[in-house]
């Protein structure tokens, strides 16, 4: 299987009062808190790490784009990515990845796309997440009534810009471009492998399904929550004829290791909280914008509503349970914020960050990618507030002792869906990064 | 409270329900923010002497087809179908906030097609030194004191009536806010003080004393630009949706202003 190390890059030092004294961590979170020299820090920092965890073997480093938000500080991951093409040689990039409706013209992410696919020598996998409301709708003032047609054109208009060799011109709803032919073009044939960051909506996996695309569900609640979510993934899969090949899939889970499972809640709790705590501190009135969800999703998520409140009224004692569930792969973003745990205990017994020994985060994670047969894990090992040293701590302890009793999972699939680079032969040489020859002169 | 007589045009291949009640000289309603997901006495309050025509916006309760439309001139040229399609053209016409906005344009793209036109709150302008609110971006608990100065009567106006089906209403409602995102996104702002000059009807201006959505002074900056002979007026104990807090006291202003 392929153990992928992804960034969310959470600015490190809000406020312990955060929660108390600001209204939000996304859309209007206060320019006070943001201290750019800090940053500078912070930034780089989390650029060695990503670099480290490079070193260390894992199969990609991940990054993504977050908009006015205090724990993602990447709204262009182009721009880390370009330079990890600089600063890694055999590992995959995932971008995961560019909120095509934002972009205007889209053919801008085509082109960025194909830089990083060229600097890297084909080492780029594309994530085309439509974005959450936040990011889209409140931050970039999108219209959420427009928002997944515009993807979808956009997603239309991409794939022609990277595939097509005459110039053409797109006639689209919401794009017209008398001339599209962008230079560069990837190096991967016939494109970078596509990937699709999504929640849980049937017309998600029947699009990744018919177009061949990776789905990574990308929850920060966990296996546990995850465990419907992909269920529901692969039976539509199999509703559509499609095989388990488990490659298919990706899945986002926090980690954390240290030589014993009560070392691992003491080391890793403080982090786990700021996330949890801090990060998640989510402002409800951004979460549901009207039409975000299509007509579809509301369905689904009002009618499991109005099961649990009847299970609820039937018997208390299951409805509890119902409702509990509720909170975390309830249909609309709102819901999950509010319900989300924030205590240790509470967040390592509802799974959302799997801690332990080597040994226990082994078995756990082994579980959960045969459980929800996913091929691509993609683990966060820096979140909140966690040092570059301890960061590196937990990359380490995975890469040593856990990575290497995963990675033969799945041997009998063949991932269908990773980059395709360059012989290593035929790509540029990279200079040694040397900080001590550039501070000398 | 006698339920209306229901019709349906088309619009862009999309059924909309027309409600029309009372007798007398016809008046068209374009409905505020939220469509009309039920009658309500307001519109009872004008069937007592006119005959009310209510036809549904694309997306309203009542209508589909809002994802048809991608850019004002689509909602435009829509909001004039329905208008000419339920018999509305050269009658008195009113609306309230979303559908206010539509008529204002209507009044003004077609000055010699309307009598009358009375407007609650309108849509369309943004100030920056005095924004409108954004209802698209309040906690659920808060959007009833937002939209109405009781809070209970947006509640009551929206909630799921008995025998209705509980999963289809509420996504009607969002249907509905999704509807007037589609056109106004993200400020409400249309530039539609270029088309204000236009109105040649005379206009009277109506605004909830305690609207939360739409400032005061938009009242005067569209006075200002309208070519028509223009009437200002507040409705106490009203807020953004004046006619749901006092359909009385707003009927009225309207009544008296068209007589």
């Amino acid at each position: 299987m392929k153990l992928m190390w992804f960034h969310l890059m959470p600015y490190t030092e809000l406020p312990d009062d955060f929660r108390e004294k600001h209204p939000s961590v996304w859309v209007d979170i206060h320019s006070t808190l943001f201290d750019p020299k800090r940053a500078h820090h912070m930034y780089n920092d989390f650029m060695d790490e990503l670099e480290f965890a490079a070193d260390c073997g894992f199969d990609a480093v991940c990054v993504n784009e977050h908009h006015s938000n205090g724990y993602g500080l990447m709204p262009s991951p182009n721009l880390i990515a370009s330079a990890l093409a600089r600063r890694t040689t055999d590992t995959a990039l995932c971008v995961m990845g560019n909120s095509l409706a934002l972009y205007n013209p889209p053919t801008r992410v085509a082109e960025e796309f194909a830089m990083i696919d060229c600097i890297s020598g084909g080492r780029l996998i594309a994530g085309f997440p439509v974005g959450t409301p936040m990011d889209t709708c409140y931050a970039y003032g999108t219209n959420p009534s427009m928002l997944r047609e515009k993807y979808m054109e956009a997603h239309d208009l991409v794939m022609r810009a990277w595939t097509e060799k005459e110039t053409f011109a797109f006639n689209g709803r919401f794009n017209q471009q008398r001339y599209v032919n962008i230079w560069p073009r990837p190096v991967q044939e016939p494109h970078p492998p596509v990937w699709i960051p999504g929640g849980g909506s049937v017309e998600t996996w029947a699009w990744c399904a018919k177009m061949d695309y990776v789905y990574a569900y990308l929850s920060y609640y966990g296996y546990k929550a995850g465990l419907k979510t992909m269920q529901g993934f692969w039976g539509e899969m199999e509703k559509l004829g499609k095989d388990r090949n488990p490659y298919r899939a990706g899945f986002l889970q926090f980690v954390g290791v240290a030589p014993t499972r009560s070392e691992a809640m003491e080391r890793y709790a403080e982090a786990a909280e700021y996330f949890y705590g801090r990060c998640l501190h989510v402002d409800l009135k951004y979460a549901s914008p009207p039409g975000y969800n299509t007509e579809a999703t509301q369905r689904v998520g009002l009618e499991s509503q109005v099961r649990a409140a009847a299970e609820a009224a039937a018997d208390p004692s299951k409805g509890k349970d119902a409702l509990a569930a509720q909170g975390t792969t309830g249909s609309t973003t709102g819901t999950r914020f509010n319900m989300v745990a924030k205590t240790m205990e509470d967040i390592v017994d509802r799974g959302y960050v799997i801690v332990g020994s080597p040994k226990d985060v082994e078995e756990q994670l082994r579980e959960v990618a045969v459980n929800m047969n996913v091929g691509h894990l993609m683990l966060l090992l820096q979140y909140g507030n966690m040092s570059k040293d301890l960061a590196k701590y937990n990359t380490k302890m995975f890469a040593d002792h856990v990575a290497p009793k995963l990675r033969p999972l799945f041997a009998e699939w063949e991932d269908k869906w990773w980059p395709k680079p360059m012989e290593k032969a035929k790509r540029a040489e990279l200079p040694a990064f040397a900080p001590s020859v550039q501070a000398a002169e | 409270m006698s339920e209306p007589t229901t019709t349906t045009i088309d619009i862009n291949g999309h059924p909309c329900r027309v409600w029309t009640k009372g007798s007398g000289p016809k008046i068209g309603w374009l409905a505020g923010f939220g469509g009309l997901p039920r009658w309500t006495p307001f519109l009872d309050e004008l069937a007592k002497t006119r005959t009310v025509i209510a036809p549904s916006l694309p997306g309203h309760p009542g209508a589909t087809g809002h994802n048809l439309l991608d850019s004002h001139l689509d909602w435009i040229v829509a909001a004039r179908q329905i208008i000419v399609k339920s018999g509305l053209e050269g009658e008195d016409i009113a609306g309230s906030s979303v559908g206010g906005s539509f008529v204002a344009e209507f009044a003004a793209l077609w000055p010699h097609k309307v009598k009358r036109v009375a407007l609650i709150a309108p849509w369309g302008l943004f100030d920056e030194k005095d924004p409108a609110t954004d209802v698209w971006a309040q906690r659920p608990d808060d959007q009833p004191g937002v939209l109405c100065a009781d809070p209970q009567i947006w509640k009551d106006f929206k909630a799921v009536p008995a025998g209705a089906n509980s999963v289809e209403w509420p996504i009607e409602q969002i249907r509905a806010s999704e509807a007037a995102a589609r056109v106004f996104w993200p400020l409400g702002n249309t530039k539609i003080e270029k088309r204000l000059p236009l109105i040649l009807a005379p206009t009277l201006l109506l605004w909830g004393e305690q609207d939360r959505v739409m400032p005061r002074s938009y009242a005067d900056t569209m006075a200002r630009l309208i070519e028509g002979k223009t009437t200002i007026k507040t409705i106490p104990g009203a807020g953004h949706l004046a006619d749901l807090d006092q359909p009385a006291a707003t009927a009225r202003a309207i009544l008296e202003f068209m007589s």
